[in-house]
C-alpha cells in the first residue's frame, strides 16, 4: 500500500500489539484470553506489517517461517499433554509446581501455560501462513501468469 | 466491594445520557452505512461504528463495575482500524487499471 504515513507508523504500533498479545496468553486460565486469542492478536500485527510494506518486508521481520513457527507450537503443545504421562498420570493432566520468585512471591507454573504457549506459536503460524500465500497469489495474479 | 457507580450517584445520569447520545449516532451511522453514496463512505461510516462501540463498552464496563471489559476496548481500539486499512488497499487495488 503506498502510503507514507501508514509506512512510518507501523514500526511503532506492531510492537505495541506484539506485547499486548503476550500479556493476553499470561492471562489466560485465570481471566479472558489465552494462546488463542493472543496469537489471533500477533498475527493481526503481521498482517498489519504485510498490507503496509509488503509480504517480503514481512517475512523479513518475522524472521521465523510460518511452517516451523506451526511445528514449534504443535510439538509443544505435544510435549505439555506427554509430560503429565511420565509423572504416572494420564495425558494431559494439569501439573503444577511452584516457583519461588525472590521479591514477588510464589509463581504457579504449570502445564496449562506450555500447551497456550503453544497454541498461540501454531495460531500465529498457520494464521500467517494463509496470508503470506494470499498476498503471493494475488501479486502473481497481477503481473500475469505467463 | 461497591462499584464506582454506587459511590458516585452522579455518574448514573452521565451513563444514561451518554448511551443515549451513543445510541443516536450509532443509528445515524447506520442510515450512512446504507444510504452512502460510495464505497469508501460505508467504509468510514464501519469504522465510525467501531469506535461508537467500543465508546458503548467501557459505558457498559463502568455501568456494570467490571474492568475485564476495558481490556476488550483496548483490543477493540488497537485492531479497529485494521479492517479499515484492509478495505482501503482493496479500494486501492480495485481503481488501479
Amino acid at each position: 500500500m503506498n502510503s507514507y504515513l501508514i509506512r512510518m507508523t507501523v514500526p511503532w504500533l506492531c510492537p505495541f500489539l506484539l506485547v499486548m498479545s503476550i500479556w493476553i496468553l499470561l492471562r489466560g486460565h485465570n481471566a479472558p484470553g489465552g494462546g488463542f486469542i493472543g496469537g489471533l492478536v500477533a498475527a493481526a500485527a503481521i498482517a498489519f506489517w504485510c498490507f503496509a510494506r509488503g509480504v517480503e518486508d514481512a517475512k523479513r521481520w518475522m524472521r521465523v517461517s510460518p511452517l516451523h513457527l506451526m511445528i514449534a507450537g504443535v510439538s509443544t503443545a505435544l510435549i505439555s499433554g506427554l509430560m503429565p504421562m511420565f509423572a504416572g498420570k494420564p495425558m494431559l493432566t494439569a501439573l503444577w509446581h511452584k516457583v519461588e520468585v525472590p521479591l514477588l512471591g510464589k509463581l504457579p507454573l504449570g502445564t496449562p501455560i506450555l500447551f497456550d504457549i503453544g497454541v498461540f506459536f501454531a495460531v500465529v503460524g498457520v494464521t500467517t501462513s494463509i496470508l503470506f500465500s494470499l498476498e503471493e497469489f494475488e501479486l502473481w495474479n497481477r503481473s500475469g501468469p505467463s | 466491594m461497591t462499584t464506582i457507580i454506587e459511590s458516585e450517584p452522579w455518574l448514573a445520569t452521565v451513563a444514561l445520557i451518554s448511551t443515549i447520545i451513543i445510541l443516536v449516532s450509532m443509528g445515524m451511522t447506520v442510515v450512512h452505512l446504507l444510504r452512502g453514496p460510495g464505497l469508501s463512505d460505508r467504509v468510514a461510516a464501519l469504522d465510525l461504528t467501531a469506535l461508537l462501540l467500543l465508546g458503548a463498552i467501557v459505558l457498559y464496563s463502568l455501568k456494570t463495575g467490571n474492568p475485564m471489559f476495558l481490556d476488550v476496548a483496548l483490543v477493540l481500539a488497537l485492531l479497529g482500524f485494521l479492517s479499515t486499512i484492509g478495505f482501503a488497499r482493496y479500494l486501492e487495488e480495485r481503481n488501479k487499471p
